[in-house]
């Protein structure tokens, strides 16, 4: 617990609700008629209402993205490395918006919200939303706030995803995106590693079809099993190897099946705290949205007429040893902008950590990011 | 403002889409975004460099052209391509024009002239490979790997049957002297070479 606050963090927030009465239907042609967005915000809006900047969440992401809920915080949000006074969105400049997705498990309607018509939570009901659907609430929620452009949308993996799809779907409701550590869409082995978490889920016998809410229970190990196939992906070798390297726990084999290994030890601890706090069919939900996302397909698979559509500048950072979304990922996104002539800058940061990189800061990803959004701010008078 | 600049930013069009490699710190392209309402984009490996045109607003990509090549970008797709003191540092300066005649209608390269009578006479007197202002690097740590003479320039352009629309030699301030045009292989520092594919 900080007994005060860093100076540079935006200090202690609080979510509120945003409950919304229009109905939003979905790309699988459900229509959601009542829904909740949990938002957090950071900053201020200026008069002319062009200083904002919308954070896009990843995977487990949610909408606490800087600052602290309390005192007893022990950790702040997951991106107050970038969040914040002096920070890469800097939050003398921007008024910050940060919300938690549809279908996500941290307030927002999703599988684990009452589903207003049968008074019991949504479970498997809840339909499967894409990158498209969470872009359309997101639009709803500007509208909502008065934001008529945002001066930035910004999202890491996922939350990357969302930034493009906003270039493409309201290229007029943007002026910069910013794409870190993504991909205009999946690989196979992409899907596969999703595959297999979905998998480890849907089998544990606690999961009962995703009414696991009614029978007072949770898959826990399958849900743990997910994270840690998950985890693996989003570290490299050599950063595992770093901190982990072959240690073992105690000093000799014991010549049996238990956490032996710190790294066994580590990405079960991860798994299982992970499997108490997030929502097993919320992660079947995200990673079927990544499987899913691919701008392209409504463009007969070309990316370039695709990326013809956006009209807002993009700033698109890779990872140099990030293997899930690779740097050769972001540079086929890149390649297309350049070819449908959007405005298009790229830097590959060199980094060792893997996929997570876009999480952590370093000092070369932190003067890209600042002196482009610098720029931003610079630009829509923040 | 320098005067290769300016002397660049005549031989562009209005509105043209402009590719510049080793595009440094921006600066050109900023100058010829503000003068001529060009777009497109520089491509830089030198991370302060690429930070400072994402500060400037110049678009940016990170890529080697070593390395990577250009073979990412289409035909024709520029109207044109600029080199500004690159040839000479890149790999293969002759498979690196031969891109630029690919992706753009013309390509403007300037490059320091290693028959400049200071470097002929450095090398003379003291029998060693000439440092000067232009070129301050010594042989073994310079990325400068590439010199050539405007002569040997004007020989591949010939050999590759480029066209050279316009030759503009100018000193290592980039001023513009009358006695460096009377006789440029001798007296030229630096040249500004405006080329077109010969058909």
């Amino acid at each position: 617990m900080p007994d005060s606050l860093p100076s540079d963090s935006v200090g202690l927030v609080t979510p509120q609700t945003l409950h919304f009465d229009e109905p939003l239907t979905l790309a699988c042609g459900q229509t959601l008629k009542q829904w909740d967005l949990v938002v957090e915000t950071y900053g201020t809006l200026n008069d002319k209402r062009t200083n904002a900047v919308l954070i896009c969440h990843a995977l487990s992401g949610h909408h606490h993205a800087a600052g602290y809920h309390s005192m007893d915080d022990r950790k702040p949000g997951w991106w107050d490395t970038c969040i914040g006074p002096g920070k890469p969105i800097d939050t003398n400049h921007f008024f910050v918006v940060s919300i938690n997705n549809l279908g996500g498990c941290h307030g927002s309607t999703g599988p684990s919200t009452l589903n207003p018509d049968t008074g019991e939570p949504y479970g498997p009901d809840f339909p499967v939303v894409t990158v498209q659907d969470w872009v359309d609430s997101q639009v709803v929620l500007a509208d909502r706030l008065g934001i008529e452009c945002w001066a930035a949308v910004v999202g890491g993996s996922l939350g990357g995803m969302q930034a493009l799809q906003w270039s493409i779907s309201y290229p007029d409701r943007l002026h910069h995106a910013v794409v870190i550590a993504s991909t205009p869409r999946l690989t196979a082995q992409n899907i596969a590693f999703n595959e297999v978490a979905r998998r480890a889920i849907t089998s544990d016998t606690d999961f009962h079809g995703g009414r696991y809410y009614e029978h007072d229970t949770l898959p826990r190990n399958g849900l743990m099993l997910a994270r840690m196939v998950g985890h693996i992906t989003y570290l490299s070798d050599a950063s595992m190897g770093e901190k982990f390297g072959r240690e073992l726990r105690d000093q000799a084999y014991k010549f049996g099946y238990d956490a032996e290994f710190q790294v066994e030890s580590y990405l079960r601890y991860q798994g299982e705290r992970f499997s108490e706090s997030f929502d097993a069919n919320t992660y079947l939900l995200m990673t079927r949205a990544l499987d899913y996302f691919d701008p392209a397909y409504e463009t007969d698979n070309d990316l370039v007429k695709a990326m013809a559509k956006a009209r807002c500048e993009f700033l698109v950072l890779s990872f140099s040893s990030d293997w899930r979304f690779t740097p050769a990922r972001s540079e086929e996104l890149v390649n297309a902008m350049i070819a449908a002539r959007c405005k298009v800058s790229y830097a590959e940061i060199e980094a060792p950590w893997g996929h997570d990189a876009f999480l952590i800061p370093t000092p070369r990803y932190n003067a890209v990011f600042t002196a482009y959004m610098k720029r931003v701010a610079r630009e829509v008078g923040a | 403002m320098r005067a290769d600049l300016e002397i660049i930013q005549q031989w562009i069009g209005p509105g043209s889409h402009v590719l510049d490699l080793g595009c440094g710190d921006g600066t050109l392209l900023q100058y010829l975004q503000q003068e001529r309402q060009t777009t497109g984009f520089g491509l830089e490996i030198n991370p302060d460099h690429i930070t400072e045109c994402l500060a400037r607003g110049v678009p940016v990509i990170e890529q080697n052209l070593d390395t990577q090549g250009l073979a990412n970008f289409d035909d024709d797709s520029f109207d044109t391509v600029l080199m500004t003191q690159a040839l000479q540092a890149v790999r293969r300066p002759d498979v690196v024009l031969d891109e630029m005649m690919r992706l753009g209608r013309e390509g403007i390269v300037t490059f320091p002239n290693f028959a400049h009578w200071r470097l002929r006479w450095y090398l003379m007197r003291r029998g060693r490979m000439p440092e000067s202002e232009t070129l301050p690097h010594h042989w073994y740590d310079t990325p400068n790997i590439h010199l050539c003479t405007f002569k040997d320039f004007e020989a591949l352009c010939h050999q590759k049957n480029f066209r050279i629309r316009n030759r503009t030699v100018v000193d290592g301030e980039h001023q513009d002297r009358w006695l460096s045009r009377l006789w440029p292989n001798f007296l030229g520092q630096i040249a500004i070479y405006r080329i077109t594919r010969g058909d």
